[in-house]
């Protein structure tokens, strides 16, 4: 079984009832100690003293719009999807401990201690898509022990806010909530149940643009921070009185102010815009404020741990930093949101994505670890956070099949008629272990280049260039007698071109000893060696959207695809077309590792993908429907270990991995079903048993559990429990768990000794789980204290789904089940 | 000088359009507002004093002008007396009902730099430059010195009173020192930092401190910081970083929940009293709005009860009001800016063409060009005669012009400073002209507070002490004092305005306490008076033909007098019935004249700063839904149409800072403009700030 499993990274845009939902803020769980984003349909766990991600909360079916801390559980996280539901979970191990359906799709959560029981949500009330129509409601929880529960219980706070969910806050204490919306800020007084707004006008004489753009509320004054469209911040004070109310303002952001954020002891107030620093203005000092400039992209949230000691940005280019007060560690993940210009590439060394960064950068991605693991500064220029500014982009980067060299095209103007672009030649360093400039060449072409490759070959290596002005070429390293230098710049080799016709694609055969340029509907041979051209080949009318060899025992077939829907397939040794099929191909992807070719084709309106062979014009595999955008951009990513597959569907699969990324700029594979179920066997494990909290402390002891629990069926219905794994399972679990939640060491070691045992037949065996059932049981007597808290622990967990009754029946069964140990005990010598 | 084609539905007119008035407003140096009576003081660089009526729209109702070497540094109002005090070292008293210097006396402790009275109203206190605080006690009719405080080492430059009265501190050098006003012994001693960097050598002004009644002492200082101390235990509770540059000027308003500091780059910053957690009582001091009015250097602040008003040295008042105080948004709560003053400054000889130019030291007597030709509406004719500068005027002695007049027929100049009048004949043959003094004048004419010619220009109308109007006749021979006209009430105020109708019949004359009172030339008795408005008279004029009185007032209202028939005319009960349109009652400058158009007698012309207007008294009165300003709107109607749409009020907004508007008698106007941009060129160079992107 296949099926797609989908990689959404944090940052992407999905569009739900017509509106934009951006990400929202992460959290930093109370402890500092870990960072929750939500994404795509997840929420992310990530460790911020490691930086690496975790987990997932994996059971959302829509996009996740919210989360927030249990406040009455600092341990527990409560997120909101637009599929409507609000799941809290135990974040730490991952478990789903509630699902609350609300039935409306939301947008945002708000918590706060004070109103315990009470989730304050945006809710999207538009029924038809155009008019957007918010709400913020507050929705009481109920208390029913189900693991589903419907939540009826619904209040409107206010029927007009904005979708922007950082225009909403809760001030001091939960005392009142303030919300602000195009030109009003209003403040909801929960105890008076009062409103009170106060609006700006639109514009003054001097063009200042009042409009909302965020808020926040001082943790212990009753003040309130809201930013504006043109940049400036305001302090609002005495918000009580409808005319005495007074405000202060600030003005260094250029731009709209994108976030604010008070940090917990409110002696700072914190804001960022598109300026991409973040601004730290000292609370009650006026002007006093201080600069954390060139973060990357502008930013989107801050958000601060409550002991104050992190701040977390994030930024429209995905990534975000963690900054421990000033010193900062640059970090996490991060995916282009901004569109991606080059193609996705694996560097050959690091078997990393390569795509483009931060601006003027390209990443390196690995994706085995989902993690970012440096930008290569390719403009080497400083890049200016303004709107509406045309600077340099990469727009075109190819590595060599060593990875010793990257090739990169930076350009700027593509809007504007004056192109400016650059080709640069990198070396990789062995020393520094990164890639060095060596060479850069400012008027390559003289027209926009079109497409880049470099030769396959291992033993030299030669670029090829393509340009809208009608010419490829190849580039060479070294051949100048005139610069007589060490170093070996890369130089002109050859200038080509055909009929003057427009290039539009450019490929090396697998041996490199063939190089194929398509000329609008005209296909090149050319022999790299001599320069001369070998063939032409002419197809079906339509211009060559796509080019590429076989691979392996196909590469003597040549592939290309037009825009009219053809896909043709050339034998180069008879120089004829062996097969075509009618198919819109939208990108073709070669698998270097194996004759597989993959090929993405949009068709009305949704992307179907099939994997062939050149050899014969049969697909090895099918999969309809992947998703509802074009997709122009794929790579196969080569596994470290390849898989033996002998499912014939998944084949395809065993040696290397395939990405693709969509217009909506979601990262997508496909995996195998086995790979599925390895990375959902942890979660599952955990989520098995619905009465008792399962911890790996259970696990462990798990043994005592079950034979109570077939004592107590009555209270404890039999639950359906697989196997307790034995031997390496149970090490892993030990060592996997956290320390702090594992019992004393005295009483693991004994429990772990005997799980490496191999036990014997018979009546020794008898013997062996008698002692065993001593040795636990002096173990209970010595863990007393901690038994106690986690049966305390369990007990209120199974206050949620019982009655008073029941919890009662339990309590007793409980103990005169351990009365009954004991009696076991004494009577058996 | 322009002259320019007026055309509209309002009529033709050729325009002189006179730009040589170089008239430059006197920087403000200090404010001072008397709550009780509602009246804001205004000392200028020049030593001016001006008294603003703040609940009358800011009308200026009083001048007393200044005089050479004379400058101000502080002013004080205790009880209804007005006291300034400067760096020549005296402390004068002013008397506001006839607008003079009362007395000067000198506190003999060098130049002095601010001036305090207490809130009882016993005592002033001044700081002075040897370093010694002089108390002197307010007598009935005189100041008294009564002791020094403990003197210091360094000149007092700001003084605050407790409002008890029993302790005043005082912002010196590096320093604020707090004195107990029984003992004369300091309490505390408070060091105020320096400035960090290579300010630091520089030593730290306290420019401005205040002394609220909970102990709390708040100044201003040159480094910039507002800062906050505890008069008990003599410590900084807080300090606010407002400015790079100097903080010159504290205020606090009267319930002691705000306070507005200016500095010297022109801002004005508001820090209000509030409490952090709503409904309980720690309050803080929040530094909360900012206002920019201004470009210069602001000198004084003083917070009101509505407004907070500025003034520096780009010499405008500005009156911001404060919204959250205000019950209703009306004409009176916008923002104002007072650039001119609310007097006549151009006098015009209508039938020579002369126009007579008021600055503080001398006078300018112009002769209006002469243009060719006619244009078409809005286009500049061409300048056949350029204007001519006859005379420059200056004036004897150190006093500043109070009051100018020319007659209309352009012989007879005649201006007063507060202690001399002179009266002058011009000679005009050709291009020669030479003036005589006339040596002999009549003891009446020793000064007067607004000086009129008769329409004939054989009399001169000199106002003086105690309402009272001189009657002189004036001829070739010489001058001969006629009579006195008294007014029945017993009004002891200064006359700011005086009307003489065309027939030489009738003579009206305004003053402070608003009323008006009309005299009849021929019986030179007390003709009747108009009742009394509220709001005070801003300008006035008597109909030629119909011997109205027509009277505009401060609140933009406006009444006809009929002065024959001793009551208001018809259409003037027609426009108070009716009301004014709401866009005509919220502007926000004073009309400053009322003139008559002989060849139309229903046309009224006024103007103020901003427009010139002719009000068309046979059409009938817009309502608050027409459309006021409807210029353009009827242009593009046809003739029938237009006489449906058209009302009586027709606004010419082509003009900017008009200073004067005097209608000639052939048919063309004269617009003194005095744009403010000029000013602002000839205005020192601003503090230079760092502006984003530059």
């Amino acid at each position: 079984m296949l099926y797609i499993y989908i990689y959404i990274y944090i940052y992407n845009i999905v569009r739900c009832g017509g509106s934009k939902v951006n990400l929202r803020p992460p959290i930093i769980s109370t402890d500092s100690r870990f960072l929750l984003c939500a994404s795509g349909d997840l929420v992310k766990v990530y460790s911020t003293r490691t930086e690496e991600w975790l987990h997932s909360l994996q059971g959302h079916t829509n996009q996740v719009t919210g989360i927030a801390l249990n406040p009455a559980n600092h341990l527990q996280v409560y997120s909101c999807s637009v599929d409507g539901t609000v799941k809290l979970w135990d974040f730490i191990d991952g478990i789903l401990i509630k699902t609350f359906i609300i039935g409306y799709p939301l947008f945002a959560i708000y918590v706060s201690e004070k109103h315990e029981g009470v989730l304050f949500l945006h809710v999207s009330m538009a029924t038809d898509s155009k008019n957007e129509c918010f709400q913020l409601v507050a929705v009481h929880l109920p208390k029913s022990a189900e693991q589903e529960v419907e939540a009826k219980e619904m209040s409107v706070v206010s029927s007009h806010i904005s979708s922007n969910p950082s225009c909403t806050a809760f001030g001091r204490g939960g005392e009142y909530i303030a919300f602000a919306r195009h030109l009003q800020l209003n403040v909801y007084f929960f105890r008076k149940q009062k409103t009170c707004s106060f609006s700006l006008k639109a514009t003054d004489k001097k063009g200042a643009k009042n409009a909302f753009t965020c808020i926040a509320c001082h943790p212990t004054d009753d003040c309130i921070a809201t930013g504006h469209e043109d940049g400036k911040i305001r302090l609002w004070r005495n918000f009580i009185h409808k005319k005495e109310y007074t405000y202060s303002t600030q003005h260094w952001h250029h731009n709209a102010v994108n976030t604010l954020c008070f940090t917990p002891e409110g002696t700072h107030l914190l804001s960022g815009g598109i300026e991409s620093v973040l601004v730290q203005w000292q609370y009650g000092a006026g002007n006093r404020k201080e600069f954390l400039p060139r973060l990357g992209g502008s930013i989107l949230h801050i958000s601060v741990s409550s002991d104050g000691q992190l701040f977390c940005t994030s930024h429209s280019d995905n990534s975000k930093l963690l900054s421990f007060k000033c010193l900062f560690l640059p970090m996490l993940f991060m995916l282009s949101g901004d569109g991606v210009l080059t193609d996705l590439m694996i560097d050959p060394r690091s078997k990393a994505l390569v795509l483009n960064g931060k601006p003027g950068h390209l990443q390196f991605y690995s994706l085995l670890r989902d993690k970012h693991l440096y930008n290569l500064d390719i403009v080497q220029q400083e890049y200016i956070y303004e709107a509406g500014l045309d600077q340099f982009e990469v727009v075109k980067a190819a590595f060599d099949i060593k990875g010793s060299w990257l090739a990169t095209v930076e350009e700027r103007g593509q809007k504007s008629s004056d192109l400016e672009f650059f080709l640069k030649l990198w070396a990789f360093d062995e020393r520094t272990q990164s890639f060095v400039l060596n060479t850069t060449i400012t008027a390559a072409h003289t027209d926009r280049i079109i497409s880049m490759c470099f030769s396959s070959s291992k033993e030299t290596t030669m670029l090829v260039t393509i340009a809208e002005d009608g010419q490829f070429k190849a580039w060479c390293q070294g051949a100048d007698a005139d610069t007589q230098q060490d170093q070996n710049f890369w130089s002109c080799d050859f200038v080509g071109s055909y009929h003057n016709l427009k290039p539009t694609n450019c490929s090396f055969s697998a041996d490199s000893s063939l190089l194929a340029v398509s000329f609008q509907e005209v296909i090149t041979i050319w022999s790299p060696e001599t320069w001369e051209m070998l063939t032409t080949l002419c197809q079906p009318p339509g211009v060559i959207r796509d080019l590429c060899f076989g691979r392996l025992s196909c590469s003597k077939y040549l592939l290309g695809t037009t825009t009219r829907n053809l896909l043709c397939c050339w034998n180069l040794l008879t120089c004829a077309l062996e097969w075509s099929s009618s198919v819109e191909v939208s990108k073709l992807q070669p698998d270097p590792l194996s004759e597989n070719v993959a090929a993405f084709s949009y068709q009305s309106k949704h992307t179907d993908v099939f994997v062939f062979k050149p050899s014969e014009p049969r697909p090895l595999f099918t999969n309809k429907n992947v998703c509802s955008e074009k997709v122009h951009r794929a790579v196969f990513v080569p596994r470290e270990e390849p898989l033996n597959n002998c499912d014939e569907s998944s084949q395809w699969l065993n040696r290397s991995q395939l990405y693709f990324l969509t217009q909506n700029m979601d990262l997508l594979t496909f995996s195998t079903a086995t790979e599925e179920d390895r990375i959902l066997s942890s979660s599952k494990q955990l989520v098995i048993d619905d009465s008792v909290a399962v911890t790996p402390f259970y696990l462990l002891l798990g043994k005592h559990g079950q034979q109570q629990q077939k004592l107590n069926t009555q209270s404890h219905p039999a639950a359906d429990k697989p196997q307790q794994p034995q031997g390496s399972v149970t090490i892993k679990e030990l060592l996997h768990t956290p320390a702090h939640v594992l019992p004393a060491a005295s009483v693991l070691c004994s429990m772990f000794v005997n799980s490496l045992l191999i036990s014997n037949t018979g009546v020794q065996e008898e013997m062996d789980s008698e002692k065993e059932e001593e040795d636990s049981e002096e173990e209970m007597e010595a863990c007393d204290s901690q038994q106690e808290l986690r049966v305390q622990g369990s007990v209120d967990e199974v206050t949620l789904k019982l009655s008073k009754a029941q919890e009662r029946e339990l309590k007793r069964v409980r103990k005169t089940d351990f009365s009954w140990m004991a009696g076991l005990i004494d009577s058996k010598p | 000088m322009m002259s320019t084609d007026l055309r509209s539905a309002m009529g033709e007119f050729k325009v002189h359009r006179v730009r040589f008035f170089d008239y430059m407003p006197s920087g403000i140096r200090a404010l001072a507002f008397n709550q009780d009576t509602e009246r804001m003081a205004v000392a200028r660089m020049d030593g001016s004093v001006e008294v603003f009526h703040c609940s009358d729209r800011f009308f200026q109702e009083k001048i007393i002008p200044g005089r050479e070497q004379f400058g101000i540094e502080g002013l004080s109002w205790v009880g209804e007396r007005l006291f300034s005090a400067g760096l020549n070292g005296g402390i004068t008293e002013y008397d506001l009902t006839n607008q003079k210097v009362k007395y000067t006396i000198d506190a003999y402790g060098g130049p002095i730099w601010t001036i305090a009275g207490n809130q009882q109203g016993t005592h002033l206190a001044v700081g002075c430059e040897d370093g010694t605080v002089k108390l002197f006690e307010v007598n009935e009719d005189n100041i008294q010195f009564e002791r020094n405080l403990d003197r210091q080492k360094s000149r007092i430059v700001s003084l605050s009173w407790h409002p008890s009265g029993s302790k005043i501190a005082a912002g010196m050098m590096d320093m604020i020192q707090v004195f107990n006003v029984e003992t004369g012994h300091s309490m505390h001693r408070m060091l105020a930092d320096r400035g960090v960097g290579t300010s630091r050598s520089k030593e730290c002004v306290v420019w401005s401190v205040v002394y609220l009644s909970d102990g709390t002492i708040i100044t201003g200082d040159s480094v910039g910081m507002v800062k906050l101390w505890d008069d008990q235990t003599g410590t900084l509770i807080k300090s606010h970083n407002v400015t790079k540059c100097d903080v010159l000027a504290l205020s606090v308003s009267q319930n002691e929940d705000s306070l507005v500091a200016g500095t010297s780059e022109g801002i004005v910053v508001q820090f209000q009293f509030v409490s952090m957690v709503l409904g309980k009582d720690d309050k803080e001091w929040v530094r909360t709005r900012t206002f920019r009015n201004h470009t210069h250097d602001i000198r004084a602040v003083a917070e009101i009860t509505t407004a907070v008003v500025s003034g520096g040295m780009d010499a405008q008042l500005v009156v911001r009001p404060l919204l959250d105080k205000i019950e209703e948004r009306s004409a009176a709560s916008a923002l104002r800016k007072i650039h001119f003053p609310h007097r006549r400054l151009v006098a015009c000889a209508r039938k020579s063409g002369l126009m007579l130019f008021q600055y503080p030291g001398h006078l300018e007597l112009w002769r209006l060009g002469e243009s060719e030709g006619k244009g078409i509406p809005g286009s500049s004719l061409f300048v056949k005669r350029n204007p001519e500068k006859l005379l420059h005027l200056k004036v004897k002695g150190e006093d500043h012009i109070r009051c100018s007049a020319v007659s209309p027929c352009g012989e007879w100049i005649v201006y007063s400073t507060a202690s001399t009048l002179r009266l002058y004949r011009l000679h005009c043959d050709n291009n020669n002209i030479s003036i005589t003094k006339i040596s002999k004048l009549p003891k009446v004419l020793s000064s007067a507070n607004q000086l009129c010619f008769s329409s004939d220009s054989s009399h001169l109308f000199s106002a003086s002490a105690q309402s009272s109007v001189h009657l002189v006749s004036i001829s070739q021979s010489g001058c001969k004092f006629v009579g006195t006209l008294k007014p029945k009430s017993g009004s002891h105020q200064a006359i700011h305005l005086l009307a003489a109708s065309e027939d030489g019949k009738w003579v009206a004359s305004a003053n402070s306490d608003h009323e008006v009172h009309i005299y009849n030339l021929q019986t030179r008795k007390a003709h009747c008076t108009v009742p009394i408005y509220s709001s005070a008279v801003t300008a006035m004029g008597i109909h030629p033909a119909t011997n109205c009185l027509f009277m505009m007032h401060a609140d933009q209202q406006m009444f006809e007098y009929s002065i024959e028939q001793k009551q208001y005319t018809d259409w003037s009960r027609t426009v108070q019935r009716k009301g004014l349109h709401r866009l005509w009652v919220e502007r926000d400058t004073p009309c400053l004249n009322v003139m008559f158009n002989p060849q139309n007698p229903s046309h009224v012309i006024l103007h103020d700063m901003y427009m010139l207007c002719i009000i068309d008294q046979s059409l009938p009165l817009p309502d608050d839904k027409t459309q006021f300003y409807n210029q353009l709107t009827l242009k593009s109607l046809t003739e029938e149409q237009r006489k449906s749409h058209s009302h009586a009020f027709k606004v010419c907004k082509t003009f900017k800072d008009i200073l004067c508007v005097e209608l000639m008698p052939d048919q063309s106007l004269v617009v003194v403009e005095r744009p403010l941009e000029d000013i602002a060129t000839q205005l020192p160079a601003p503090i230079k700030q760092k502006k984003f992107a530059t």
